[in-house]
């Protein structure tokens, strides 16, 4: 629980320093588009964010392996079929996790606030018919 | 300089995912499953993140920054059927692979079968969203 407020915090203060030092938003599935659409004066940015992503990746492999995804929480069918959701999702809504949830609703934003409890839901409707299924 | 800030916010933001524990998918499928045993690890990241960027909205909006851009002055409230449908698909990818974007990324630093499935799988996705026309209202 601790963990998770640190954590978190670490996540609003990296999003928060981002958009303070340089007006840029913290949504990570629209930095992937920019580097992906190697977006005009924007994608040296973005490049360089995901590249701290995975140098911070790395760090935590040396300090705290065990924070890392260790083996995959379904078959590669349901991963491919997901994966693809979430980056198709994320660019249709503008917005994942980090740029509705945390970039969105830390600026009142009531389109950041209405993703979030879309994809929420959906989430937790998708659970009830996997356990459903079973 | 933009490019050397966006590294360390990157750095801080993906060791802060660590710290959380969001980078394991079972906790993100342990926070949908409300009707299982639930785990309300995610609020608490959440709970931790979203007032620190409060505080830093409210006294830069607006402003100019160091680098010479600018902060957005306004935050963005239109909802549209895009948001509506892109975050639904959005959801139900997200309970199925137990990783948002800012983890798979993350997670690449110990590459495996899964980790690196799901990465591309992301991509892929993004790649395919270009095909839906801008203005899908």
């Amino acid at each position: 629980m601790g963990n998770a407020l640190l954590g978190g915090g670490m996540i609003g203060l990296a999003a928060a320093m981002l958009l303070v030092l340089t007006g840029k938003t913290a949504g990570v599935s629209g930095i992937l588009d920019g580097v992906v659409r190697a977006e005009p004066g924007e994608w040296r940015w973005k490049a360089a964010f995901l590249a701290g992503l995975v140098l911070g990746g790395v760090l935590l492999a040396q300090w705290m392996p065990s924070t890392l995804a260790q083996a995959a929480p379904r078959t590669m069918t349901w991963i491919v079929a997901g994966g693809v959701l979430v980056g198709f999702g994320a660019r249709v809504g503008g917005g994942c996790t980090s740029g509705h949830g945390v970039c969105g609703i830390g600026r009142g934003s009531r389109r950041g606030i209405a993703g979030t409890v879309i994809f929420i839901a959906a989430g937790a409707l998708t659970i009830l018919l996997l356990r459903s299924l079973r | 300089v933009n490019v050397a800030i966006a590294l360390a916010c990157g750095v801080l933001f993906s060791l802060g995912l660590g710290v959380s524990g969001m980078l394991q998918p079972t906790r993100v499928i342990g926070f949908l499953d409300f009707f299982g045993a639930w785990d309300p690890t995610l609020v608490f990241v959440m709970c931790g993140a979203i007032p620190v960027h409060l505080v830093a909205w409210y006294f830069a909006r607006g402003r100019s920054t160091l680098c010479g851009t600018e902060v957005p002055a306004k935050a963005n409230h239109s909802l549209d059927a895009r948001l509506v449908a892109g975050a639904t698909l959005f959801g139900v990818g997200w309970a199925l692979t137990g990783v948002c974007p800012g983890p798979a990324v993350t997670n690449l630093a110990a590459p495996s079968m899964f980790t690196l499935t799901a990465m591309a799988s992301i991509l892929a996705g993004v790649v395919l969203s270009y095909f839906v026309p801008a203005r899908a209202n």
